[in-house]
Protein backbone atom coordinates (compact mmCIF):
# COMPACT_ATOMS: atom_id res chain seq x y z
CA UNK A 1 0.00 0.00 0.00
CA UNK A 2 1.31 3.79 -0.90
CA UNK A 3 1.85 6.04 1.51
CA UNK A 4 0.06 8.33 -0.85
CA UNK A 5 -1.98 8.38 -4.18
CA UNK A 6 -2.47 10.40 -7.39
CA UNK A 7 -5.05 10.08 -9.68
CA UNK A 8 -3.39 11.26 -13.31
CA UNK A 9 -6.05 9.46 -15.44
CA UNK A 10 -7.15 11.90 -18.48
CA UNK A 11 -3.90 13.73 -17.82
CA UNK A 12 -1.81 14.10 -20.94
CA UNK A 13 2.42 15.05 -21.41
CA UNK A 14 3.87 16.64 -19.62
CA UNK A 15 0.55 17.33 -16.76
CA UNK A 16 1.69 13.54 -14.88
CA UNK A 17 5.00 14.03 -14.54
CA UNK A 18 4.18 17.43 -13.11
CA UNK A 19 1.64 16.46 -10.77
CA UNK A 20 3.55 13.50 -9.30
CA UNK A 21 6.82 16.12 -8.95
CA UNK A 22 4.70 18.40 -7.16
CA UNK A 23 3.00 14.97 -4.31
CA UNK A 24 7.13 14.58 -3.93
CA UNK A 25 7.81 17.12 -2.52
CA UNK A 26 5.74 17.10 0.19
CA UNK A 27 6.35 13.49 1.44
CA UNK A 28 9.13 12.76 3.33
CA UNK A 29 11.82 10.74 2.04
CA UNK A 30 11.30 6.64 1.74
CA UNK A 31 7.39 7.43 1.49
CA UNK A 32 5.62 6.09 -1.71
CA UNK A 33 3.48 7.47 -4.18
CA UNK A 34 1.15 5.61 -6.47
CA UNK A 35 0.12 7.09 -9.49
CA UNK A 36 -2.61 6.15 -12.10
CA UNK A 37 -2.55 7.40 -15.52
CA UNK A 38 -4.14 6.81 -19.36
CA UNK A 39 -1.29 8.71 -21.28
CA UNK A 40 0.35 5.81 -22.58
CA UNK A 41 3.70 7.85 -23.06
CA UNK A 42 3.62 8.47 -19.38
CA UNK A 43 5.14 4.60 -19.02
CA UNK A 44 8.44 6.27 -20.85
CA UNK A 45 8.17 9.50 -19.26
CA UNK A 46 8.21 8.14 -15.82
CA UNK A 47 11.52 5.52 -16.40
CA UNK A 48 13.23 8.83 -17.53
CA UNK A 49 11.85 10.77 -14.40
CA UNK A 50 13.13 8.21 -11.71
CA UNK A 51 16.24 8.29 -13.53
CA UNK A 52 17.29 11.85 -13.58
CA UNK A 53 15.79 12.71 -9.89
CA UNK A 54 17.35 9.81 -8.30
CA UNK A 55 13.55 8.39 -7.22
CA UNK A 56 13.21 4.77 -7.70
CA UNK A 57 10.31 3.38 -9.41
CA UNK A 58 9.16 0.61 -7.74
CA UNK A 59 6.74 -0.63 -10.25
CA UNK A 60 5.39 0.26 -13.64
CA UNK A 61 2.32 -1.91 -14.68
CA UNK A 62 -0.73 -1.30 -17.22
CA UNK A 63 -3.77 -2.94 -16.61
CA UNK A 64 -7.76 -2.20 -19.02
CA UNK A 65 -5.39 0.80 -20.35
CA UNK A 66 -4.61 2.55 -16.83
CA UNK A 67 -0.98 2.61 -16.02
CA UNK A 68 -0.10 2.29 -12.66
CA UNK A 69 3.27 3.54 -11.13
CA UNK A 70 5.02 3.69 -7.67
CA UNK A 71 7.67 5.68 -6.86
CA UNK A 72 9.72 5.84 -3.85
CA UNK A 73 10.63 9.26 -2.65
CA UNK A 74 14.52 9.14 -2.27
CA UNK B 1 30.58 23.97 -14.02
CA UNK B 2 31.76 27.01 -12.49
CA UNK B 3 28.05 28.10 -11.60
CA UNK B 4 26.79 28.61 -8.46
CA UNK B 5 24.52 25.44 -8.47
CA UNK B 6 25.38 22.16 -10.04
CA UNK B 7 22.19 21.89 -11.30
CA UNK B 8 22.27 20.77 -14.99
CA UNK B 9 20.83 24.21 -17.03
CA UNK B 10 18.59 24.24 -19.95
CA UNK B 11 18.28 27.80 -22.18
CA UNK B 12 15.23 28.31 -24.44
CA UNK B 13 14.42 31.42 -26.94
CA UNK B 14 11.00 31.50 -27.73
CA UNK B 15 10.06 33.26 -30.84
CA UNK B 16 6.35 32.32 -32.20
CA UNK B 17 3.25 33.51 -31.20
CA UNK B 18 1.33 30.81 -32.20
CA UNK B 19 -0.83 28.31 -30.46
CA UNK B 20 0.99 25.47 -31.52
CA UNK B 21 4.56 27.33 -30.75
CA UNK B 22 3.35 28.40 -27.73
CA UNK B 23 3.56 24.39 -26.46
CA UNK B 24 7.06 23.50 -26.82
CA UNK B 25 9.03 25.99 -24.92
CA UNK B 26 6.29 25.64 -21.99
CA UNK B 27 6.37 21.74 -22.08
CA UNK B 28 9.82 21.43 -21.88
CA UNK B 29 10.56 24.06 -19.65
CA UNK B 30 7.70 23.16 -17.09
CA UNK B 31 9.39 18.73 -17.27
CA UNK B 32 12.66 20.17 -17.06
CA UNK B 33 12.21 22.37 -13.86
CA UNK B 34 10.47 18.89 -12.07
CA UNK B 35 14.04 17.00 -13.21
CA UNK B 36 15.95 19.20 -10.91
CA UNK B 37 17.08 21.57 -14.24
CA UNK B 38 17.45 25.30 -13.86
CA UNK B 39 15.32 26.97 -16.82
CA UNK B 40 15.16 30.13 -18.58
CA UNK B 41 13.28 31.00 -21.27
CA UNK B 42 13.57 34.44 -23.28
CA UNK B 43 11.04 35.49 -25.42
CA UNK B 44 11.55 37.93 -28.16
CA UNK B 45 9.84 38.77 -30.95
CA UNK B 46 6.45 36.80 -31.59
CA UNK B 47 7.10 35.01 -28.82
CA UNK B 48 6.72 37.98 -26.23
CA UNK B 49 2.36 37.20 -27.24
CA UNK B 50 2.88 33.80 -24.49
CA UNK B 51 3.69 36.21 -21.69
CA UNK B 52 0.52 38.45 -22.67
CA UNK B 53 -1.84 38.53 -19.25
CA UNK B 54 -5.11 37.20 -21.58
CA UNK B 55 -2.81 35.47 -24.59
CA UNK B 56 -4.98 35.50 -27.45
CA UNK B 57 -3.52 32.68 -29.15
CA UNK B 58 -4.28 31.02 -32.44
CA UNK B 59 -3.47 28.49 -34.80
CA UNK B 60 -3.83 28.63 -38.48
CA UNK B 61 -3.89 26.28 -41.46
CA UNK B 62 -2.54 29.16 -43.74
CA UNK B 63 0.85 28.50 -45.22
CA UNK B 64 0.67 25.48 -43.08
CA UNK B 65 0.12 22.11 -45.20
CA UNK B 66 1.54 19.75 -42.34
CA UNK B 67 -1.66 20.96 -40.60
CA UNK B 68 -4.72 17.81 -40.25
CA UNK B 69 -7.64 19.47 -41.24
CA UNK B 70 -10.99 17.64 -39.69
CA UNK B 71 -13.62 16.32 -41.81
CA UNK B 72 -11.48 16.03 -45.00
CA UNK B 73 -11.29 19.89 -45.22
CA UNK B 74 -8.34 20.07 -47.16
CA UNK B 75 -10.46 18.46 -49.65
CA UNK B 76 -12.93 21.07 -49.99
CA UNK B 77 -10.62 23.93 -48.96
CA UNK B 78 -7.15 23.44 -51.06
CA UNK B 79 -4.67 25.98 -50.36
CA UNK B 80 -6.51 29.14 -51.06
CA UNK B 81 -9.32 28.24 -49.31
CA UNK B 82 -6.96 28.17 -45.86
CA UNK B 83 -7.11 32.22 -46.44
CA UNK B 84 -11.00 32.50 -46.57
CA UNK B 85 -12.15 34.73 -43.43
CA UNK B 86 -13.20 32.92 -40.60
CA UNK B 87 -11.14 29.64 -41.33
CA UNK B 88 -8.30 30.61 -38.58
CA UNK B 89 -11.09 31.37 -35.83
CA UNK B 90 -12.60 27.86 -36.59
CA UNK B 91 -9.19 26.15 -36.93
CA UNK B 92 -8.39 27.40 -33.24
CA UNK B 93 -11.93 26.83 -31.76
CA UNK B 94 -11.71 23.20 -33.13
CA UNK B 95 -8.08 23.05 -31.83
CA UNK B 96 -8.75 24.10 -28.29
CA UNK B 97 -11.55 22.33 -28.01
CA UNK B 98 -9.64 18.62 -28.87
CA UNK B 99 -6.90 19.29 -26.70
CA UNK B 100 -9.55 20.24 -23.68
CA UNK B 101 -10.84 16.75 -24.63
CA UNK B 102 -7.44 15.14 -24.48
CA UNK B 103 -6.85 16.33 -21.27
CA UNK B 104 -3.64 18.55 -22.64
CA UNK B 105 -3.40 21.40 -20.15
CA UNK B 106 -4.05 24.85 -21.29
CA UNK B 107 -0.84 27.36 -22.18
CA UNK B 108 -2.25 29.38 -19.36
CA UNK B 109 -2.18 26.01 -16.79
CA UNK B 110 1.51 25.05 -18.13
CA UNK B 111 2.91 28.81 -18.08
CA UNK B 112 1.78 29.13 -13.92
CA UNK B 113 3.33 25.88 -13.58
CA UNK B 114 6.70 26.84 -14.59
CA UNK B 115 6.50 29.82 -12.43
CA UNK B 116 5.70 28.05 -9.52
CA UNK B 117 8.77 25.61 -10.50
CA UNK B 118 10.92 28.70 -10.41
CA UNK B 119 11.35 29.00 -14.51
CA UNK B 120 12.30 32.09 -14.98
CA UNK B 121 11.16 34.32 -17.98
CA UNK B 122 12.76 36.85 -19.76
CA UNK B 123 11.01 39.12 -21.97
CA UNK B 124 13.10 40.58 -24.57
CA UNK B 125 13.54 44.18 -23.70
CA UNK B 126 13.75 45.44 -27.20
CA UNK B 127 11.08 43.62 -29.05
CA UNK B 128 8.89 45.04 -25.83
CA UNK B 129 9.89 48.47 -27.60
CA UNK B 130 9.64 47.64 -30.52
CA UNK B 131 5.80 46.35 -30.68
CA UNK B 132 4.92 49.27 -28.40
CA UNK B 133 3.82 46.82 -25.01
CA UNK B 134 4.52 47.89 -21.59
CA UNK B 135 4.86 45.73 -18.48
CA UNK B 136 1.11 46.19 -17.60
CA UNK B 137 0.47 43.90 -20.58
CA UNK B 138 2.59 40.69 -19.43
CA UNK B 139 2.37 39.23 -16.78
CA UNK B 140 3.93 39.40 -13.56
CA UNK B 141 6.93 38.10 -12.25
CA UNK B 142 9.10 38.15 -15.43
CA UNK B 143 12.32 40.43 -15.85
CA UNK B 144 13.31 42.50 -18.62
CA UNK B 145 16.45 41.83 -20.66
CA UNK B 146 18.69 41.85 -23.66
CA UNK B 147 20.79 39.46 -25.48
CA UNK B 148 23.68 39.80 -22.99
CA UNK B 149 21.37 39.30 -20.38
CA UNK B 150 20.49 35.96 -21.87
CA UNK B 151 23.90 34.60 -22.96
CA UNK B 152 25.04 34.84 -19.46
CA UNK B 153 23.05 32.13 -18.29
CA UNK B 154 22.46 29.92 -21.94
CA UNK B 155 26.63 30.24 -22.35
CA UNK B 156 26.72 27.49 -19.25
CA UNK B 157 23.73 25.79 -19.79
CA UNK B 158 23.55 21.80 -20.85
CA UNK B 159 20.88 22.22 -23.21
CA UNK B 160 20.01 25.35 -25.41
CA UNK B 161 16.88 26.03 -27.68
CA UNK B 162 15.32 27.83 -30.42
CA UNK B 163 12.06 27.88 -31.17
Amino acid sequence: MADQELDARGLNCPLPILRAKKALNGMGSGQTLKIIATDPGSVKDFQAFAKQTGNPLLESNEANGEYVFVLKKA
Amino acid sequence: MAGKSSNKKMAIIATKGTLDWAYPPFILASTAAALGYEVQIFFTFYGLQLLKKKPNLKVSPLGNPGMPMPMGMDKWFPVLGTAIPGMEAMMTMMMKSKMKAKGIASIEELRSLCLEADVKYIACQMTVDLFDFSPQDLIDGIEYGGAAMFLAFAGDSDICLYM
